[in-house]
């Protein structure tokens, strides 16, 4: 008997942020110290909740509260890309959910006390869904930097939350975008948690003149990959 | 169940891109209906379902709990089955999001899943005990923490792929306890002592 079962591909380590990175104070208390199990993959890790616009509305446009009243304050911007696996295919009907600071760099949220205005028009959170070729895109503003208790005069840099799932719940997957040419990227302990370089700046996103729309609004690339399924089926040999 | 021998990627394979931390102000995107699983479908549960509510605490290291967290769960529905891909939107699925309260509880309305099996063509008798994947992103989690909820009591416990690769001493982080009234109860613990057995997924 033998249950085929196509998994993903594991991450190369220097390409992802460890769990305990000092730097990061918040991680102290909060990484695993017992040895993690490496889970092989079943149906339950190849398999994912299936999301339709018809139960999880969009939000395409953070910038307009929904009664078309009450404009975001800030620049505004457009921000699309693409979802793709690892072998460059496009993830479709990806739920793509983004969150983020207002033009001020304060979030509409009851545990942010960062001195800075609140706009009523703001709301800062969105969703939209790949298309067949793997694109999203949405309207936002570009959000403003903010304090953090981290270290001495710690200021995260402009960054947009993506929150995204695959195909399968192996391939769920929480990052940030950030912005290029953002002097604080150096200096953030979080964008520095992923030592690899290139991976590092793949988070952050590209200017992009032909998403830029004329007399309205700057346009930035942000493409996003998730994990590839192993190109071969692994045989079980399980027989208890 | 594969034999967990990585596989390397292919020359030109793009590199998946880094997860970064949810962070504390993740509540944006929190929508507490997420939590119950079953709000699709008041009056037409799919046969044979039992509604079952999954509690826990979530602690860090030093005992103190995590009252900023997101907890994820997905499972099976109640006959073993997850929806394809292309299938009918409107089956059942096991998917909710809660955050967790500020005495870092969390609680999710949902069916008991059934016996999955390990792989789409199983023909034999290599069956996962009924369980819900479990996932919790927070601030200080640079990436989610993923790991098994199961049942007390499950006769299928015993053969279970996942848990028997569970050094038995830790085996119990991952079986919840009847709570009363369809509830179930496991805490989680991100850390140090009874520390969650933890899973790269």
């Amino acid at each position: 008997m033998s249950d085929v079962v196509h998994g993903y591909r594991r991450p190369d380590p220097a390409t992802q942020p460890p769990l305990n990175s000092p730097a990061y104070g918040s991680t102290r208390a909060r990484h695993p110290q017992q040895p993690v199990l490496e889970l092989p993959h079943t149906l339950t890790e190849t398999s994912s909740p299936i999301f339709t616009p018809a139960r999880y509305p969009e939000t395409a446009d953070l910038t307009v509260l929904e009664n078309g009243k009450g404009h975001a304050m800030g620049e505004r911007i457009i921000v699309g890309g693409r979802v793709l696996d690892e072998d460059g295919r496009p993830i479709r009907k990806a739920m793509v959910e983004v969150w983020q600071a207002n033009a001020a760099g304060r979030y509409n949220h009851e545990g942010d006390t960062h001195d800075a205005p609140l706009d009523p028009n703001f709301r800062g959170m969105g969703r939209v869904f790949t298309d067949d070729d793997g694109w999203y895109r949405y309207v936002t503003i570009r959000p403003g930097a903010y304090p953090w208790r981290n270290h001495q005069n710690a200021w995260r840099p402009n960054h947009i939350h993506y929150s995204l799932f695959g195909a399968g719940f192996a391939q769920r997957m929480i990052t940030q975008m950030y912005f290029p040419g953002d002097p604080l990227l150096p200096l953030d302990p979080i964008f520095n948690t992923v030592s690899d370089e290139k991976a590092r700046n793949r988070l952050v996103a590209n200017f992009d003149l032909e998403l830029t729309k004329p007399e309205w609004a700057l346009g930035y690339r942000f493409d996003i990959v998730l994990r590839g399924r192993e190109a071969t089926p692994m045989e079980d040999n399980h027989h208890d | 169940m594969t034999d967990a021998t990585p596989e390397l990627a292919p020359p030109g394979a793009l590199a998946a891109s880094a997860h970064q931390t949810a962070g504390p102000y993740w509540h944006l995107v929190d929508f507490p209906e997420w939590a119950d699983t079953t709000r699709h479908f008041a009056g037409s549960l799919p046969e044979g379902a039992e509604r079952i509510t999954l509690t826990g605490t979530v602690t860090d290291g030093t005992g103190a709990p995590v009252t900023d967290a997101m907890i994820e769960i997905w499972h099976a529905d109640p006959s073993g089955h997850y929806p394809e891909q292309d299938g009918d939107p409107a089956a059942f699925q096991g998917y909710g999001r809660c955050a967790t309260d500020k005495q870092g509880r969390f609680r999710f309305v949902t069916l008991k899943p059934g016996p999955v099996p390990v792989g789409p063509h199983a023909k034999g008798n290599v069956m996962q005990a009924p369980h819900v994947a479990l996932a919790v992103f927070a601030r200080g989690l640079l990436q989610h923490l993923s790991t098994r909820l199961y049942f007390e009591g499950e006769p299928l416990n015993a053969t279970d792929p996942v848990l028997k690769a569970v050094p038995e001493t830790r085996r119990g982080t991952l079986i919840a306890k009847p709570a009363g009234n369809g509830g179930w109860n496991l805490d989680l613990r991100l850390q140090g002592e009874g520390e969650t057995v933890w899973m790269a997924v």
